[in-house]
């Protein structure tokens, strides 16, 4: 293939492909229920879809769901939906809403999403809890928390062979089995641990392929951005955990950003600076919101979302196919662990990214509706900055509600960030 | 027990010999002393000090390595220090935690938050940030209904116990937590006593006047704790009260940040308060934790089986709607005051539930939100009086 030839079937092929893939998930959903096949309500931190996908469940993710509103400008009528059902304007935007979409019996801006026949969570996120309890209220769903303790203290991981991790491990394993009782029984069809050892083995390339774009932005220019490239390759993560079509594409986007680092082609003509982005996206201005960034020449070449809303993926833990269930319990530890890591425990893994990417600045942007991601950003922000000297910038607004979204006030912070960007660059080089 | 720095050392001796409207005074006193005495009397005997976050923490471990367990409940102060720790959308209880210690308020050996909500489990981060004391979270079992739930809250136990003994510098045997609980089931049979009395004969004690006496536990040895409602249990049933023609209410809300003390005395004046969730952790286990056998199992097995009920933890045998009507029940009330404080989810989202509940039952309830610095209530207790009038003369 010759280098133009490349370039014009490589580059751009993630975006692209993601956007399909993800377009005919939402449909295969749409087609569920239609069907008025109940899905498997899971979310992005521990969605074990590897395992749910052995009894057939359609996969929905409501945080997903919910963020689509936003996207596409909708959650507005959404929100105010639930909330005169009788939920605060103070509580998550992404349990809203859902809230307003089961109350329009799974009608979504992109099709219809199936009711719920299982919900399966992780506590990485507690309002997960909170939010399948409604639909325990709303549906009778069996529910299942498949509890995973995360890291006691900061910089207190423990791994195998300790007694504490052996303990989560075995806590872990023993829940696992309940959920697959639970499952056989709402699904009705029969635990098959070859079925699991074949999603486990495409959820081990996908993991594998994401862990090495992750890397792979460290090239100069970045060869994606990951603040909206990198959302769509998290869509394509979470939503095809575990099959064949969602390992193919990551094995190709690591080619493609293979291609990009060795082409020396950036996601921006002129990347000026480097960017660290810690919190969630703002997606009621998505668009706009990062171009505020990269109208003056930044790029974000990672982002603490891509590790915790991948479920701790970017660890690239491997799976260990000849003992799944064991190796099922210990990957999701894990991985779930991490990614409660890059939420709660967060300085030391911002220095390192700072390091290994080369990053000119941190955008930390914590947000109304998500206590779990932004309660901890500003002392996390002070703590980072005694110890590195790094051009911080701390905004706040919503990943749903546009009501605490002011596109004026962003700008006027963000362009007086890249001022003091620009004023650090040239006392740099007088020094 | 060994003896231990601390221990045998009265930090709350100021309530002694008193008539019991001046024991009550005085509990009063410590509660809103923002110098925190009976912590620093503590410290001056040589003792250490374990702070736990809401809602509940097995004291006992702590107390059985000598440590005095204190209650982080927050406080209805200015958050001067932690204000810049923190973004905006949070409820005021992380700021001022943080706040009391930041200001020297509270002097910490070990700080432990729990996995109540999203932003209570980011203290352990916070405060690990910024003082050296091991800030850890105790991972209490999300999943209640798991059959390996309580054997993997064992090793939890154990696990914590391991660190309380690294910082207290000593080793706990299983007849030490025998001993603390021992003084803990004597703790929590007197807490049943003055709910019964809160429940049987309201007009005895005021709500204010109960939770007072309860929250001064989170603040003092156990021990003195329970001389003091050994003294003051007697005292209350002679009292000479005249029963008034007040409803009968459960509130409900009070599960981490807590009301301010004269919001509690405001919504005492207009209604009998027969039953509620304030301090509930202080509350949570609810009979006698066996002593023999294996302690901890025993502690692990009570908080999962023999407990109470909160919007942070979900355990499908406890439906919080369904447990909210049964305490209604139970306390023969008449109507249910439903409250958050501002910016807690799980106590937001749960309201959703308890007004669909208590409509089903066409029990009447009253709805609102407080924050601990509030100052002004005047305009609360005229919705609160009116509400509870149309009742009255419904």
């Amino acid at each position: 293939m010759s280098p133009s030839s490349s370039a014009e079937t490589i580059v751009g092929r993630g975006n692209r492909d993601g956007a399909d893939l993800f377009r005919e998930w939402f449909e295969g959903l749409g087609v569920a229920a239609a069907e008025g096949r109940g899905g498997a309500y899971v979310f992005v931190m521990g969605s074990l879809a590897e395992l749910l996908r052995t009894f057939d469940f359609p996969i929905v993710f409501p945080e997903i769901n919910s963020l689509q509103t936003a996207v596409r400008r909708v959650a507005h009528e959404y929100l105010d939906e639930a909330e005169d059902y009788g939920y605060s304007p103070d509580i998550c935007g992404y349990v809203k809403a859902d809230v307003a979409v089961q109350l329009r019996r799974g009608a979504h801006p992109m099709g219809r999403i199936p009711s719920p026949a299982i919900a399966v969570n992780t506590n990485a996120c507690n309002t997960y809890i909170k939010w399948a309890e409604i639909w325990e209220r709303m549906y009778g769903t069996p529910t299942f928390t498949l509890d995973i303790p995360g890291t006691r203290q900061a910089g207190g991981q423990t791994w195998p062979g300790d007694p504490s991790f052996e303990n989560d491990r075995k806590y872990v394993a023993a829940q696992l089995t309940e959920l697959i009782e639970l499952c056989e029984k709402v699904s009705g069809v029969a635990f098959d641990i070859d079925r699991l050892r074949e999603n486990m083995g495409y959820a081990n390339t996908m993991s594998l392929g994401w862990k090495r774009v992750l890397e792979l932005n460290r090239s100069r220019p970045a060869g994606f951005n990951a603040l909206t490239d990198g959302t769509i390759y998290l869509g394509v993560a979470n939503a095809l955990r575990g099959t064949e079509q969602g390992a193919a594409y990551f094995k190709e986007l690591a080619e493609e950003m293979e291609y990009k680092a060795s082409a020396g082609l950036g996601t921006l003509a002129e990347e000026l600076y480097r960017l660290i982005f810690v919190g969630v996206p703002c997606y009621p201005l998505f668009r706009r919101f990062n171009e505020l960034f990269t109208e003056p020449g930044g790029t974000f070449v990672n982002s603490t979302y891509l590790w915790f809303a991948s479920g701790g993926s970017n660890l690239g833990f491997q799976y260990d196919l000849e003992r799944p269930l064991e190796s099922l319990a210990e990957g999701l530890l894990v991985s779930v662990r991490d990614a409660m890591d890059a939420m709660f425990f967060q300085t030391q893994i911002l220095s390192d990214m700072v390091d290994d990417y080369a990053a000119d600045g941190v955008v930390y942007h914590p947000i109304k509706s998500c206590r779990t991601v932004s309660t901890g950003l500003a002392d996390s922000r002070r703590d980072l900055m005694e110890s590195r000297d790094v051009a911080t910038l701390f905004i706040e607004s919503d990943m749903m509600d546009r009501r605490v979204v002011s596109e004026a006030q962003l700008k006027n912070r963000i362009d007086a960030y890249f001022e003091g960007l620009a004023s650090r660059r040239q006392r740099a080089a007088i020094r | 027990m060994s003896q231990r720095p601390g221990a045998g050392v009265e930090v709350f001796p100021e309530w002694r010999d008193k008539p019991l409207d001046q024991v009550l005074y005085e509990c009063r006193e410590l509660l809103e002393d923002e110098e925190y005495p009976t912590v620093k009397r503590w410290r001056e005997a040589g003792g250490k000090v374990l702070g736990h976050f809401q809602v509940h923490f097995p004291e006992e471990i702590a107390h059985a390595a000598g440590f005095l367990p204190f209650k982080i409940r927050g406080a209805p102060v200015d958050a001067v220090h932690a204000d810049s720790r923190f973004g905006s959308y949070l409820c005021s209880i992380l700021k001022t935690s943080l706040e009391i210690a930041l200001s020297g308020a509270v002097e910490l050996d070990m700080f432990v938050t729990h996995p109540i909500c999203d932003a209570a489990r980011n203290l352990a981060g916070v405060f690990g940030r910024n003082f050296e004391y091991p800030c850890q979270i105790l991972y209490l079992p999300q999943n209640a209904n798991s059959r390996h739930a309580t054997s993997y809250l064992r090793d939890e136990y154990d696990r914590l116990k391991q660190t309380v003994e690294d910082v207290a510098g000593t080793s706990v045997s299983d007849d030490d937590i025998r001993g603390s609980l021992e003084v803990f089931n004597e703790n929590r049979r007197l807490l049943r006593e003055l709910y019964a009395t809160k429940r049987d004969t309201p007009w005895a004690i005021s709500a204010d006047e109960a939770y007072v006496l309860v929250a001064v536990g989170g603040m003092i040895p156990r021990e003195e704790h329970n001389e003091l409602l050994k003294a003051v249990l007697p005292a209350i049933a002679d009292r000479p009260a005249r029963r008034q023609d007040k409803l009968r209410v459960v509130y409900e809300g009070g599960f981490c940040e807590q009301p301010p003390l004269d919001l509690i005395r405001s919504i005492g004046r207009s209604c009998y308060v027969v039953d509620d969730d304030l301090l509930i952790g202080l509350r949570w286990i609810l009979e006698d934790v066996p002593t023999d056998g294996d302690p901890l199992l025993n502690l692990a097995t009570a908080y999962l089986e023999s407990s109470s009920y909160s919007p942070v933890q979900h355990d499908l045998r406890k439906p919080k709607e369904k447990m909210l009507l049964e305490r209604i029940r139970a306390a023969d009330a008449q109507a249910a005051i439903i409250t958050a404080a501002k910016m807690c989810e799980p106590g937001l989202e749960e309201q959703v539930a308890y007004i669909q509940a208590l409509e089903r039952e066409e029990i009447p309830y009253f709805v609102s939100e407080f924050e601990e610095n509030m100052t002004g209530f005047d305009g609360l207790e005229i919705q609160l009086e009116t509400f509870l009038e149309n009742i009255l003369f419904d």
